[in-house]
């Protein structure tokens, strides 16, 4: 009896999860098996597979002719490479001399950099625009770069803080003896923490790569468009060719879907491990 | 912190919290100082920080005081939110439909999430890992192309959702609009609150459940009385992440229904409104004070949440050391 219930309660689990797969996949598969067919297969049956009769690539030659989704890749990724890599570098400094050094005001400082976790910058637009202006950056990567950098640093401190304490004392204790400064000693600490710089590397390259806001208006320009940016006035025009547009929506989301494929694990892993500081 | 000072934080009672703060050994070597180390590795990030966020948001609340001009207007820009209608309306509106969007990823979006962590961590089930994986897949899509997925899949011209007895144009009906786009945002996130429970569930001992279930517990009882006290902390840092990030929902509507958040502005929401009370739409002019105003509202509003959450909430629930 014990024994049944078990085996029932399994393929319960299973189909619950598998109803959601198919529904957390199912939109997405829709539309990459739709842009393989023709116009004509995409209206009479969405549903069906490509076959031999319906297949085709119309709709990638029309994008692949007129966009320049390789600038838009290479801004985004530019602009996710940088940022994610100044966050966790400066947020493991910033997090190490927090953890390791006493001084008046160290937790003040702490609480200040922490507040930026609760607060949207999308707040401080109007004044972040007028900056950018100032500093004659409108229209340049650096623009992005440095307002993601800022929205990423509070959590990055915080999450790199918590794993800075996590560093045992003896081995700080025991380079300092050996005649190590302070600079050496940190770059002892950094590979210990490596699950914290993952953790600070995921939950800063989401938002950054995903974002519309910043881009739309401080750097709208061709040349500087980033890919959430571009895909959306992109996908704006072709508003009645579904070959195109089905075409560029694949374009725009397989590399990150074969990229989370093949990192899934260790994705899922730095976002489960910052999750619980 | 001296011994005896550490002794008798240890034996205040303070509501079964003291676990939390278990005092550090004082050391004396710590408090030598080491200056030049210290601003090195503090100055970049604090000043980068300074410059591009907190800077801007002081500033912008500055400017929520001044006209378009730089003349000092007292509470001027706050009035005319308030008052003229042009704005007063729109911005209720769309404070009302922040709130329904916020509901759904409440009662929705987080009851499902901890659902799907519950299901993936049941102990002797193969292939978890594949769903996991594969449900968190739309939270790493970028919001613009979730967005243009569901406006072809929705429209009405595709005829997909026809086929399964959909024939309203869920996205073009002004009643049908906001619900649409609350689901395909929860669809998205879902992922989020799904891998912060599932962190805390399989960072729970298994003998801690086992020794229930030893003691005669059901799996509901267990869940009840065990996991889900320990998932309450989570509940809160979700429900509080939920709330301010109701705010940073532009994206999708802009994707979707464009900047004036159609039909009639049903699918408005504070967002939207901030970016053409900013810069202006059809045939407004924008209007950077405005815009700050509009801004330092909502700043506002998320103070009030994380108080409410704050004091509310986190003071009142049991921290546990596992």
């Amino acid at each position: 009896m014990g024994r049944r219930r078990i085996h029932w309660g399994r393929w319960g689990v299973h189909a619950a999860l598998i109803f959601y797969t198919i529904l957390a996949l199912g939109p997405t598969l829709l539309i990459i098996l739709n842009s393989l067919k023709s116009r004509r297969a995409i209206f009479d049956d969405a549903f069906s597979l490509p076959s031999a009769e319906t297949f085709d690539l119309v709709g990638y030659e029309t994008v692949l002719s007129t966009s320049s989704f390789d600038i838009y890749f290479r801004n985004s990724l530019i602009v996710t490479v940088v940022s994610v890599l100044l966050v966790v570098f400066l947020a493991a400094m910033a997090g190490f001399a927090l953890v390791e050094y006493e001084f008046k005001g160290n937790t003040l400082l702490a609480l200040y950099l922490a507040i930026g976790i609760m607060i949207p910058i999308r707040l401080g637009t109007v004044s972040i625009l007028k900056l950018m202006v100032s500093l004659n950056l409108i229209n340049t990567l650096w623009a992005l770069i440095l307002v993601y950098t800022a929205m990423g640093l509070p959590l990055g401190v915080f999450l790199m803080s918590q794993f800075m304490r996590q560093v045992p004392k003896e081995l700080k204790s025991a380079a300092r003896v050996d005649g190590a400064n302070e600079y050496r000693v940190f770059r002892l600490a950094l590979p210990l923490v490596r699950p914290g710089m993952a953790a600070v590397a995921v939950f800063t390259m989401l938002p950054v790569w995903n974002d519309l806001w910043f881009p739309l208006i401080l750097a709208p320009s061709e040349g500087t468009k980033t890919v959430t940016l571009g895909a959306s006035a992109f996908l704006g025009q072709f508003e009645r060719n579904w070959n195109a547009l089905l075409a560029a929506l694949t374009l725009a989301m397989v590399p990150i879907i074969l990229l989370y494929i093949v990192f899934s694990r260790q994705f899922l892993r730095g976002l489960t491990e910052g999750a619980v500081k | 912190m001296t011994d005896v000072e550490s002794a008798v934080t240890e034996r205040l009672p303070d509501g079964g919290s003291t676990a939390r703060q278990i005092p550090r050994p004082a050391s004396t070597s710590r408090r030598r100082r080491r200056w030049a180390p210290a601003l090195v590795f503090l100055t970049p990030a604090t000043v980068i920080y300074s410059v591009f966020m907190v800077y801007p948001l002081l500033d912008s609340l500055r400017r929520s005081f001044f006209d378009d001009n730089g003349n000092y207007a007292r509470l001027d820009n706050y009035r005319t939110l308030f008052t003229n209608p042009a704005f007063s309306e729109r911005f209720w509106d769309a404070l009302g439909h922040n709130l329904q969007f916020f509901a759904f990823h409440m009662l929705l979006q987080n009851p499902i999430g901890l659902l799907l962590a519950v299901l993936l961590t049941v102990q002797g089930v193969r292939g978890l890992n594949i769903y996991r994986t594969m449900v968190f897949l739309p939270t790493t899509l970028s919001v613009v192309i979730v967005g243009f997925i569901w406006r072809l899949i929705l429209s009405p011209i595709w005829g997909v959702t026809g086929t399964i007895g959909i024939d309203t144009p869920l996205l073009g009906e002004s009643h049908t609009v906001l619900p649409t786009l609350s689901l395909i945002s929860v669809w998205q996130w879902v992922g989020i609150p799904m891998i912060f429970f599932y962190a805390v569930l399989i960072a729970i001992p298994k003998d801690l459940i086992e020794a229930s279930r030893v003691d005669g517990a059901g799996s509901w009882q267990a869940f009840r009385h065990i996991t889900l006290p320990l998932l309450m902390p989570m509940l809160g840092i979700i429900s509080i992440l939920t709330y301010i990030g109701n705010f940073n929902a532009f994206d999708l509507i802009y994707a979707v229904k464009g900047i004036v958040a159609g039909p009639d502005f049903a699918s408005d929401i504070l967002g939207t409104f901030f970016y053409r009370v900013f810069f202006g739409a059809s045939g407004t002019t924008g209007s950077p004070a405005m815009g700050a105003t509009v801004a330092s509202v909502m700043f506002l509003i998320i103070l009030v949440g994380v108080l409410l959450y704050m004091f509310g909430w986190q003071r009142r629930i049991t921290t546990y050391e596992l």
